[in-house]
């Protein structure tokens, strides 16, 4: 039989996941003959054979090593090649955009490598291997080779050289490849000592009697201390100046896990993902004479952030400790997450009591990805290491939609560059509040630029003139002289869930359910409780909570009884809520400067009216006595009241909403909820029993709009999203009640329901209002 | 008061009013206009400054001051923070129907003290009746000139890196005592405005430290407005310290209340001063020996703009090291957080 060539081109998530020697292995084992190269983005592969055989090399190239997503193959005839066997050739250059690999947790047969005693890299901090290791965080550009990362100052030894080029070794092209003889180093600096001799036993023995060590990861330094130890972890709160904020916590291995916690099956898988994200998880009761988590981790809540060791180096400290350590961002309260030894010697200190470093470079700053199970799957809260960059399909109508650079939000900053029908969201940055921040802002969005060689045709940002993204975005704009695209916030939350399940743009309109806190609204009010009818194009309100007044405005967000006395006043008047106070006690309004908050409300004085449904559980957390008179970070009103509503047995009962028509919109009046909550708490009704029945409540008032507009809309699906919907308890309701009714229901999975998100939808509006303006 | 038409004895009253005020000056003879000798302007210096506002605030009579003293203070300080000696004012009134004639008397009367004690004229003038509604009471417009000594070269844009920001005193008593006065806050506070003509101190400032980079009082939009357009315009980062702000603890207070950022509070007896480092003690020390520089501070200094930062960026370190970006909002400010 004659034989026949052909060039395979493969793209998606194809480079620094071991996939040329992938497809050495398999070539070889077919007796096939070719070569295989990365070529900008994608694989290229030329390659000579029976057809039969070529089919069947098609085949296992579709499935892909573990880590690989293949998105496109296409194969064309091509000459046949030159040489007798298969090669790994050279990189070439062309179209870079978006096969970039997010970083990788240590996979289990480095995980047995470094504990095999005798072996080259027995307890090694730095072996990696095609299946694991750092990516993102150590690329300086494509295509990715070991000269475009932070290990090309390290010059491989014989030995790794050998297994680097390889084809059969699992470490060929590894690029991160390293050993103790040729590899980075650890080293353990403490102020006025010495040269520890071993630096991991030094850093274990500060951690054991109750200090704290800043460590230096793979998307930046981290905070160390004993999770077990309330002393530690009350000195690591003050010397962060972070009262309450929940603090993560690594384990070593699943067993520790289930020592300290009760995970489901669902959130143990999650915790084993390549990208080791932080998963809150139910903590273990109490047991006399065993050691437990301290009860300082996450005060009010239920549930502790837990992740898995995912470097060599954590597993190895892990297991020296053999307790679960403290590990949180290394950085002052409020600003970015230091990456370099430089700034951990300053910034951190009078925080740290040493230092765990080491000499090879953080490229970029990758906070860690948090994910938590809600509706039976494992959703992103936080999108960090381990999931950026990877990037997300646009629905097939929007891949021919211009390149779209969307800044997102102010709160959670990420933003989304679109184009080639791809959607790659970057990873978390934070409050741009912060100078700081919007410094790494500007700085990461010129390395993805860079680095995915993105060219927008149209910028969009968030409505709200206010933001510091919507001021870059017009900047930007500016500089470049493209258009500038506003878009609603709530319209972007939804846009972003209809992306995600690939909505398309002729899909016709979805019933969105966009529950957060505060975004500006259409009418230049603050929204956040939102029922809308949209596609791509367009959005209109259809329904949603009825506005109160937020006295102090932002103020209003960050003290709960505020909005507690509004909605109180709102609901029953002035002398109902005097009344109600005297007859029931509402100990979050005790002492509080009443008077004044009304003459605000009566008088408009800095008490814009809101439809926040983030506020509203801000106010029942307080009148439950579950918030705190000033909130220390954002959700924690609402994250309490959600912990408590756990706490309930299981029940049906739903507090009482009203529905009435207003002006072409249905409006989900609380008024008869808080009556009834009053009369509950009159008769002493567990605080626990109320949170739960209001969850339901709400689910059941928004279930029963979006049904009431999907039916006179002619909708079947439902599109949930915005921040309130990392509420696992809300979400979970809404979606029963939908589903029940024979409703679609779409959930944010992959991109944050929160304002982490909301670029994507950015991206998608404005590439769809462009391309239909041009 | 009543809108007659332009009666006669209408006219005459309101003439009495000003003409008692405002006295016998000899430059306000019974012309249609104030006229000076030039040598008088080119004694004092090589250029004339040339300013004019109008007020309109609510209300007309606070804690402090009325808005007399502000159209007087307003004007004088807005030559004096540009190194200007004020010389003279001019004093448009449009009034409502209905104001009453008593009240008119006391803003002339602080008027004319004010300008009295800054050692200003009010030259010349003018005065309408309009019905009730068509103004909320009374509005002043006034306009001034001044005298600006040779080399004085004062600028928004002049400051630079290394430079130390001063604040003469307290920050926020105006626009937080207005708050209050409005009277449908249900506060009881006393807090009064700091409304006050600035010209003696710039001068006792500009005596001891002549290379004042830049100056501004910080009426509307407060501190906060004069810093983001000293960032803008000199192409630096200028950073603040919380800890370093001279507030009164009532105006805190308040702020905390109302939900309210002192740093965009007006004032109307503050300005902003940009110094060389080291002149700073220098000018610390003027102000501090005058009565209206008493509270005087060093607020924080111009930094380089870093790499990837933008230009014009105003940062606010609080207690604890963190950082905020501080900006202007673009209309009424709308709730931001998510
Ligand atoms: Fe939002
Ligand atoms: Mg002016
Ligand atoms: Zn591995
Ligand atoms: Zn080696």
């Amino acid at each position: 039989m004659e034989e026949e060539a052909e060039l395979i081109r493969v793209s998606g998530v194809v480079q620094g996941v071991g996939f040329r020697p992938f497809v050495w292995r398999v070539a070889h084992r077919l007796g096939l003959r070719g070569s295989v190269r990365n070529r900008g983005d994608e694989v290229e592969i030329v390659v000579a054979g029976p057809s039969a055989a070529r089919a069947a090399l098609v085949r296992e190239i579709r499935q892909g090593p573990p880590q690989a997503v293949v998105r496109d193959l296409v194969r064309v005839p091509a000459a046949l090649p030159e040489g007798a066997g298969f090669v790994i050739a050279d990189s070439a250059h062309g179209n870079i955009s978006t096969g970039i690999a997010p970083d990788l947790a240590t996979c289990p047969a480095c995980r047995a490598e470094i504990r095999t005693p005798g072996a080259r890299r027995a307890g090694y901090a730095f072996t990696n291997c095609t299946d694991c290791g750092p990516r993102f965080s150590i690329v300086t550009g494509l295509p990715y080779d070991r000269q475009h990362t932070t290990m090309a100052g390290f010059s491989m030894c014989a030995a790794c050289r050998a297994e680097y080029d390889n084809p059969a070794d699992r470490r060929f092209h590894a690029q991160p490849v390293a050993c103790p003889a040729c590899g980075p180093r650890l080293h353990f600096v403490m102020p006025g000592e010495g040269k520890a001799a071993d630096s991991l036993d030094a850093a274990v023995a500060v951690l054991s009697r109750g200090g704290i060590i800043a460590l230096k990861g793979i998307g930046g330094y981290h905070l160390a201390c004993l999770a077990t130890s309330d002393d530690a972890v009350r000195t690591l709160r003050t010397r962060k100046a972070r009262p309450a904020k929940p603090l993560a916590v690594m384990m070593g291995s699943a067993a520790m896990v289930m020592d300290f916690c009760v995970p489901t099956v669902v959130e143990l898988a999650l915790l084993r993902d390549p990208a080791a994200p932080v998963v809150p998880l139910a903590v273990r009761a109490r047991e006399a004479g065993r050691p437990a988590l301290s009860a300082g981790l996450a005060p009010g809540l239920d549930r502790v952030g837990v992740m898995l060791a995912y470097t060599p180096l954590h597993d190895l400290l892990l297991e020296r400790v053999g307790l679960p350590l403290v590990m949180t961002s290394g950085n002052r309260s409020g600003c970015p997450q230091v990456i370099d030894e430089a700034s951990a010697y300053t910034d951190l200190a009078g925080i740290a009591d040493g230092w765990l470093v080491h000499d090879r470079l953080i490229a970029r700053r990758l906070d860690d990805s948090v994910m938590a199970v809600c509706a039976g799957a494992g959703r992103v809260i936080r999108r960090g290491r381990g999931l950026a960059p990877a990037s997300l399909p646009l629905p097939p109508d929007m891949a021919h939609a211009p390149a779209v650079l969307a800044l997102g939000a102010d709160l959670k900053a990420a933003f989304c560059l679109a184009g080639n029908g791809q959607a790659l969201l970057s990873a978390h940055i934070g409050n741009l509040d912060d100078p700081g921040v919007q410094d790494e802002f500007r700085a990461a969005l010129a390395d993805y630029r860079n680095l995915f060689a993105h060219h927008p045709a149209v910028i969009a940002v968030d409505a709200h003139p206010d933001y510091h993204s919507h001021a870059l975005g017009r900047q930007l704009a500016q500089e470049a002289g493209l258009p500038l695209l506003p878009v609603w916030h709530h319209h972007a939350h939804v846009a972003a869930c209809m992306v995600e399940h690939g909505v398309g743009v002729t899909s016709g309109p979805v019933v969105g359910i966009a529950l957060d806190g505060v975004g500006l609204g259409q009418d230049g009010t603050a929204w956040g409780g939102e029922i809308l009818l949209c596609d791509y194009r367009e959005c209109q309100r259809v329904g949603g909570l009825a506005p109160v007044a937020m006295p102090g405005g932002d103020a209003a967000s960050r003290e709960p009884w505020r909005m507690l006395l509004a909605h109180l006043d709102a609901a029953l008047g002035v002398e109902g809520t005097d009344a109600a106070h005297h007859h029931v006690p509402i100990a979050a309004l005790d002492q509080r400067p009443v008077a004044v908050m009304r003459a605000m409300v009566r008088t408009g004085m800095n008490a814009p009216r809101g439809s926040s449904a983030g506020r509203l559980f801000d106010a029942m957390a307080a009148l439950l006595d579950v918030a705190p008179a000033r909130l220390s970070y954002e959700g924690e009103a609402a994250m309490r009241l959600e912990a408590l509503a756990r706490q309930a047995p299981a029940g049906d009962d739903a507090l009482p909403f009203g529905l009435r028509d207003e002006g072409g919109m249905v409006r989900i009046d609380p008024a008869p909820m808080w009556r009834a909550v009053l009369r509950l708490r009159a008769a002493v009704t567990p605080a626990a029993h109320i949170a739960a029945a209001f969850h339901r409540g709400l689910a059941t008032a928004c279930a029963d709009v979006a049904r009431q507009v999907a039916r006179r809309h002619g909708v079947e699906t439902i599109a949930l999203s915005g921040g309130v919907m990392h509420n696992a308890m809300l979400v979970e309701a809404l979606e029963m009640r939908l589903r029940m009714v024979g409703l679609h229901v779409l959930l944010p999975r992959l991109a944050p329901a929160g304002d982490g998100g909301i670029a994507l939808g950015q991206a998608a509006i404005a590439a769809v209002r462009y391309m239909e303006s041009t | 008061l009543a809108h007659g038409g332009g009666g006669t004895a209408m006219r005459a009253l309101i003439d009495d009013v000003f003409l008692q005020a405002f006295g016998n000056d000899p430059a306000v003879a019974q012309e249609d206009q104030a006229r000076f000798p030039l040598s008088r302007f080119t004694a004092e210096g090589d250029r004339l400054a040339f300013t004019t506002d109008a007020f309109v605030v609510e209300p007309l009579e606070f804690p402090g001051g009325d808005i007399g003293t502000l159209a007087v203070c307003g004007t004088v300080n807005d030559l004096a923070v540009g190194g200007a000696r004020p010389v003279a004012l001019s004093a448009a009134f449009i009034l409502a129907e209905g104001l009453e004639l008593a009240t008119l008397r006391r803003v002339v009367a602080s008027m004319a003290a004010c300008a009295r004690a800054a050692g200003v004229r009010i030259v010349t003038g003018d005065t309408k009746v309009v019905p009730r509604g068509a103004c909320d009471g009374l509005f002043i417009t006034t306009t001034g000139i001044g005298t600006l000594p040779a080399g004085c070269d004062i600028s928004i844009a002049g400051g630079r890196v290394g430079d130390v920001v001063i604040v003469n005193g307290t920050l926020g008593d105006h626009g937080a005592a207005i708050l209050c006065a409005r009277g449908d806050l249900a506060l009881d506070t006393a807090i009064e405005s700091d409304c006050a003509a600035l010209n003696g101190l710039t001068q006792a400032l500009l005596d001891a430290v002549p290379d004042v980079r830049a100056m501004r009082d910080a009426t509307r939009g407060g501190v906060a407005g004069v810093l983001t357009e000293l960032a803008e315009a000199s192409g630096v980062t200028v950073r603040i310290e919380e800890d370093r702000l001279p507030i009164r603890p009532d105006v805190a207070g308040l702020c905390e209340l109302l939900g309210l950022d002192p740093l965009y509070l007006a004032n109307e007896g503050k300005l902003v001063a940009v110094v060389p480092a080291e002149a700073a003690e220098r000018a610390l020390a003027a102000m501090h020996a005058h009565p209206l520089g008493r509270n005087a501070a060093v607020i924080g200094t111009l930094a380089e703009i870093p790499a990837s930062g933008r230009r014009g960026d105003v940062r606010l370190v609080n207690r604890l090291g963190g950082q905020r970006v501080v900006t202007m909002p673009m209309g009424e400010q709308l709730p931001r957080i998510c």
